[in-house]
């Protein structure tokens, strides 16, 4: 992996609620065509970093940002247009949320915002981004029924098939399978493996077997500290840099 | 009948006659399942309690309105037709019907409507979905809850110090219009921010993370789902401009005016009107010997407008639920 194919560099961010301190300072890269999956307990800022990338963080009111993060090389805070870096990164958060729209509006909802009118562009986008979100043929002969009114699992799927209606770059998902059965997250994962050719992917989890059967490489997270950084194999082996992450991983941390 | 009793009752026909496992579970071995211990008695006791309190208590609200209601009907009776509603009032008030009136109040709710709705609705938007979390909102707010609560009364001086003299209006619909729309406003600002509370937050948030912009989601998500609570807010507005004496009296309501039967735009902005509430103040306390029907007819006639509206609201309400989406 070489310096030109890093798609994310992030470098001493530090992100403050008021008073309590929820990045501490933290470096890392994502690199072009990869699943780094971010691991780590509860608390640890991982959905905080997710929401510097997209800037989202700008709409938590008492929330402050200190440190870089780069997208394309490009500070996300210099960007000339936030809602196009916010198109560049596809959001999945842990609970489905299902627009109270149809189906169709759900997943054409982001194009229509960035303004694409025409009816057959919108048509494709919608049926291309529900196939590859695995729910096409669930919801095909209904796309005008609601959203809201699918199951858990349907909804997470629509709202990765939304996440993917804009075409991003990067796609970040913030423990996705949380409110979503074994069968559909592996049907998802299987989606994720698909998409790794085209986007970039980080996959914050709680489940450290999912990190390891997807990801290339893992952070490890801890309290706002970036613990280590590696290669799954290197994390996942019996010897990572840090007694902790070993701990962590291994399932006997704490 | 002892709860016991009851639940075995229940379970008997349900299980039917077969032998399973599952009815002698219920039979015997989870006895305590089902058996009412003194606590649950007392539960129950307190829920039947509770019931017929707050149904009493629904009775007596509705009961002396419904027979407000049957006795300004009955009072009416001889008065009521439409020859009332569209001739002006003659020999002194003592004859005739409301049309003046009846058409000022109409010109009164109207005018000031719109102009506290857009004002209100969109200050509230901005207030909810822009304006952050700071010291000057909150002063805001608080006084918008604040004003909400002023008598009507403090309104009218307003009206009259700002529109009647400073601006120069004289008495008139329009100032009286427009002091009616400083009474209405902080109330709908206050509904439709109720309303757009009601949306969820991840609604927005999902939008915002697809790359929408605030008014986008705005637009396409909060609205929708909020337009319902919002209406019913103005239009339950609509009953208090029509029903406040107070804020007319001084700023250009008059107790008598003849206009042209039956024409709906006999007024001007700057003419002065009479209205309902007022006319009914006038008849009922300072003319004397106008024939009792005149004034009930009178109540029924604002009764009836104020329920159509509400009527309304609630149509509309239906309508605009069953178009909501989660
Ligand atoms: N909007 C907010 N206002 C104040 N504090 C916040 C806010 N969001 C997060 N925090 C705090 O920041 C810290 C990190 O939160 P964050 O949500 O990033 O953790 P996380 O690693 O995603 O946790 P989880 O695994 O539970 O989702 C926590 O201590 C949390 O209480
Ligand atoms: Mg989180």
């Amino acid at each position: 992996m070489r310096d030109d194919d890093k798609k994310i560099e992030i470098s001493n961010l530090r992100v403050t609620y008021g008073e309590k301190e929820a990045l501490k300072g933290i470096s890392l890269d994502v690199y072009e065509n990869e699943i780094l999956s971010i691991i780590g307990p509860a608390q640890s800022g991982k959905t905080t970093l997710l929401k510097v990338i997209n800037r989202t963080i700008d709409l938590v009111p008492d929330a402050k940002v200190q440190g870089t993060a780069k997208v394309d090389g490009e500070n996300v805070r210099d960007v000339k247009s936030v809602y196009q870096l916010r198109r560049k990164i596809g959001m999945v958060f842990p609970l489905p949320v299902g627009l109270p729209l149809s189906i169709y509006d759900n997943v054409a909802f982001a194009p229509r915002a960035a303004g694409i009118r025409n009816r057959k562009d919108l048509d494709a986008i919608v049926e291309h981004c529900l196939q590859q979100a695995a729910l096409w043929d669930e919801v095909k002969d209904r796309l005008d029924s609601l959203g809201t009114r699918l199951s858990g699992g349907q909804q997470q799927r629509l709202t990765i098939a939304r996440a993917l209606s804009h075409q991003p770059e990067i796609l970040c998902l913030d423990e996705f399978s949380i409110a979503v059965d074994p069968v559909t997250t592996m049907r998802i994962e299987d989606v994720l493996k698909e998409l790794r050719s085209q986007v970039t992917i980080i996959l914050v989890t709680n489940l450290v077997q999912q990190a390891r059967r997807l990801a290339d490489r893992t952070a490890f997270l801890l309290n706002g500290e970036l613990i280590e950084i590696d290669i799954n194999e290197v994390i996942f082996s019996d010897s990572p840099a840090n007694q902790m992450t070993y701990d962590y991983v291994s399932g006997t941390f704490g | 009948m002892t709860g016991k009793q009851e639940t075995v009752s229940l379970f008997k026909p349900k299980l039917g006659g077969a032998d399973t496992g599952l009815q002698k579970e219920l039979a015997t071995g989870n006895e305590s399942f089902f058996t009412t211990t003194p606590f649950d008695r007392k539960k129950r006791l307190t829920e039947i309690v509770a019931k017929s309190v707050l149904l009493l208590m629904t009775l007596l609200m509705v009961i002396p309105l419904i027979l407000i209601v049957c006795y300004l009907l009955y009072k009416a009776f001889p008065v009521l037709s439409l020859d009332f509603l569209f001739t002006n009032p003659t020999r002194g008030m003592r004859a005739g019907g409301i049309w003046a009136a009846l058409l000022g109040t109409m010109y009164l709710v109207v005018i000031s409507l719109l102009v506290s709705a857009p004002i209100g609705v969109l200050a509230a938007i901005y207030l909810s979905e822009y304006a952050g979390d700071n010291w000057l909102t909150r002063i805001i707010n608080l006084a918008v809850v604040n004003l909400a609560g002023v008598p009507s009364i403090v309104h009218a001086l307003f009206g009259v110090g700002a529109f009647v003299l400073f601006a120069r209006m004289g008495r008139s619909i329009l100032a009286a219009s427009l002091t009616l729309a400083i009474m209405t406003l902080p109330v709908i600002i206050a509904a439709t921010n109720e309303a757009l509370r009601a949306v969820p937050m991840a609604f927005r948030e999902a939008c915002w993370n697809v790359g929408a912009t605030r008014w986008q989601t705005i637009r396409s998500i909060v609205l929708p789902n909020s337009i319902s609570g919002i209406l019913t807010g103005i239009i339950l507005q609509v009953s208090r401009a029509a029903g406040e004496t107070a804020p007319i009296m001084f700023t250009g309501a008059v107790f008598y005016k003849a206009i042209s039967e039956g024409d709906p735009f006999a007024y001007g902005l700057f003419d002065q009107c009479m209205a309902l509430s007022m006319h009914l103040f006038t008849i009922s306390t300072q003319v004397p010997g106008v024939p009792e029907a005149v004034p009930y007819g009178t109540a029924v006639v604002l009764l009836g407008t104020v329920l159509l509206v509400n009527m309304l609201a609630i149509v509309l309400r239906m309508y605009l639920r069953s178009r909501k989406k989660w």
